[in-house]
């Protein structure tokens, strides 16, 4: 073989390919619907499998759809850091989505104008505080929450009366 | 009127004006009952040049703005004298002053600023001071003239001499606001922007000498505090805890900040060494400890708490460690600040849902309301204990007034634009 040109190499090559070749046309039935079988099991779990991904993407989606509808704003009633009902399900939304993936989120606690500011600065904690808790309770490590405080120095909604002072006492996820 | 005062007048107004847009105007809302007539006469120019300031109209303003006194205009004076020998008493008794000043200013670099008062009905002088400084300072040498004329005249030395910190909000719709830190005069004028910024800026407050400030500010996207030396500019962040970083207070010697911190949980006061930056504990309790305030004499700290249910007044007594509750009347009584006398302090109020500010007498442990505008805030006395600046709403802005501890005198100092808010009154400036 040493000696053989590279030529030679090449046609030894092509007679040992038609060699299995042949043989493999020679083969039994049984052979070849096994070969099939393997071939179509596989596709199936291929196709299983993307059907999974595309479901856990689905799942996702409707995790992500069902935070983003519930809104990353929950509110609360004056003087109080108690989260209300409503806040709780909203919350919950987030809190399965959280499940799913590694993100951090920041909680961002509010009050109304009443009062005085280092004082709503102190309440606003407890506002996002409230929220933190209840996440953690619910499945979700505190080392991926920040709470900051903005007191009442960042309203949604300028102007004195109630229905502003409602839309400021609140928590925001971001 | 000659040519040239029309044209000096015109000119006036307009720089007026263009002042005006960035800087706080005064209206007295209410004054005593029977003020004193006072006649300040315009000054007489004897520098080099044209004069910078009418330093008697400055003194008019102070002392307007007292509510104790009620200046003559000046279209009504039969005379303008600038020197003893041209005082005629009858002159002034015919239009009803009590009492008369008049003075001379002189200098080029250096100001000098000598004036005389005189007692209209004795026809007697009261006193001569001279006031020098930098002609660059001019305002504050005419201020140091009202205080040495209020002090005369009411036994209480005067605090037009200093100055105020303000936040101010100017709001950006659809973006993120523009918050800012100004120093200006007692009486508004030469503001100055110490630090402008897209996240919230508060609680500023002074160091003892008047010659640095503290204050909150988000730029780091958390609460932080930081101390700015006026003078050098020179800035530095003392704290970036977790949670709560608030309400510095500096302590009457100037060695330390009372602030509060949630590092630790919930929001309890702490005592850094300013120079070891150290931190003492001072309470210790779960529910909201937060506005410290120093007693004058530095031994004791009264701060806010709801750890009875509402927030009330607490003081605590930093040698022996016991906390008592100072304040007991109505629902809400928070962030107090005390007068320098370590007897009267001034705190935000609710009562039937309004908040008010109101002053609270350590020794006779009587309350008594001050204000009767709404969502009343931010409460800061002036160094000679006669007037308490706040914030409060007009509309929905933002904007500062003023009453004097007895309630008797108020004024408003509404801005041209944007939310002002956060007043502190300085001590009394070294010179």
């Amino acid at each position: 073989m040493k000696h053989l040109p590279v030529a030679g190499k090449a046609l030894t090559l092509l007679f040992t390919a038609a060699f299995l070749v042949a043989c493999s046309g020679s083969d039994t039935k049984d052979d070849e619907d096994a070969a099939a079988a393997a071939a179509s099991a596989a596709a199936a779990a291929q196709e299983a499998e993307r059907a999974a991904a595309a479901q856990a993407a689905e799942a996702q989606r409707r995790l992500s759809d069902a935070a983003m509808e519930a809104g990353n704003i929950f509110y609360f009633d004056y003087d109080s850091s108690t989260l209300q009902p409503q806040a709780q399900a909203a919350l919950d939304s987030h809190i399965e989505l959280l499940k799913t993936n590694d993100q951090s989120v920041r909680l961002e606690g509010h009050t109304d104008e009443r009062g005085t500011r280092e004082y709503n600065m102190a309440l606003g904690e407890r506002r996002a505080n409230s929220v933190r808790d209840y996440m953690v309770v619910n499945g979700i490590a505190s080392y991926r929450i920040e709470t900051v405080s903005y007191g009442e120095e960042q309203p949604i909604a300028y102007g004195s009366g109630e229905s502003n002072w409602s839309q400021n006492r609140r928590v925001e996820l971001k | 009127m000659t040519r040239i005062s029309v044209a000096l007048l015109s000119m006036v107004l307009l720089l007026g004006a263009m002042a005006a847009r960035a800087q706080l105007t005064i209206e007295i809302t209410q004054g005593v009952d029977n003020p004193t007539a006072i006649a300040i006469a315009p000054f007489a120019w004897q520098g080099s040049g044209a004069a910078t300031e009418d330093v008697a109209e400055v003194i008019q303003g102070d002392l307007t703005r007292s509510g104790q006194f009620d200046p003559v205009d000046r279209n009504d004076m039969l005379g303008r004298p600038s020197s003893e020998k041209e005082v005629f008493y009858r002159d002034w008794r015919a239009i009803s002053a009590e009492y008369l000043l008049i003075g001379r200013v002189s200098g080029s670099d250096q100001m000098r600023i000598e004036f005389e008062l005189f007692d209209v009905n004795r026809q007697a002088k009261v006193f001569e001071a001279v006031e020098t400084g930098p002609a660059s300072e001019a305002r504050m040498l005419a201020h140091r003239v009202s205080d040495k004329v209020y002090e005369r005249l009411t036994g209480i030395p005067g605090a037009f001499a200093t100055r105020l910190l303000y936040v101010s909000v100017t709001r950006n719709p659809g973006g993120k606001d523009y918050y800012r830190l100004t120093l200006a005069d007692s009486d508004g004028a030469r503001p100055i922007v110490l630090l402008e910024s897209r996240e919230p800026v508060l609680a500023p407050n002074w160091s003892p000498n008047g010659e640095e400030i503290a204050y909150v500010s988000f730029e780091t996207n958390r609460p932080a505090i930081f101390r700015q030396n006026l003078t050098t500019g020179k800035r530095e962040q003392l704290t970036n805890f977790k949670g709560l970083n608030g309400s510095p207070a500096w302590s009457p010697d100037g060695n330390s900040m009372a602030m509060v911190l949630s590092k630790d949980g919930s929001p309890d006061i702490y005592i850094m060494d300013l120079n070891s930056k150290r931190l003492t504990r001072v309470t210790r309790h779960y529910a909201i400890d937060t506005e410290p305030a120093w007693m004058p004499d530095g031994k004791s700290l009264l701060f806010t708490s709801d750890r009875g249910g509402r927030p009330q007044i607490y003081r605590y007594d930093l040698r022996s460690g016991s906390t008592e509750r100072v304040t007991y009347e109505g629902s809400y009584n928070a962030r107090a600040r005390v007068a320098q006398d370590g007897r009267n302090v001034v705190v935000v109020h609710q009562n039937k849902g309004r908040f008010h500010i109101a002053i609270h007498d350590l020794v006779t442990n009587r309350m008594q309301v001050l204000t009767s505008t709404e969502l009343d805030e931010s409460p800061s006395i002036a160094p000679n204990g006669s007037m308490v600046l706040y914030a409060t709403k007009s509309g929905d802005r933002g904007i500062l007034a003023a009453v004097s501890v007895d309630g008797g005198v108020k004024f408003r100092l509404p801005a041209r634009e944007g939310d002002v808010r956060e007043p502190a009154w300085s001590p009394y400036m070294s010179r």
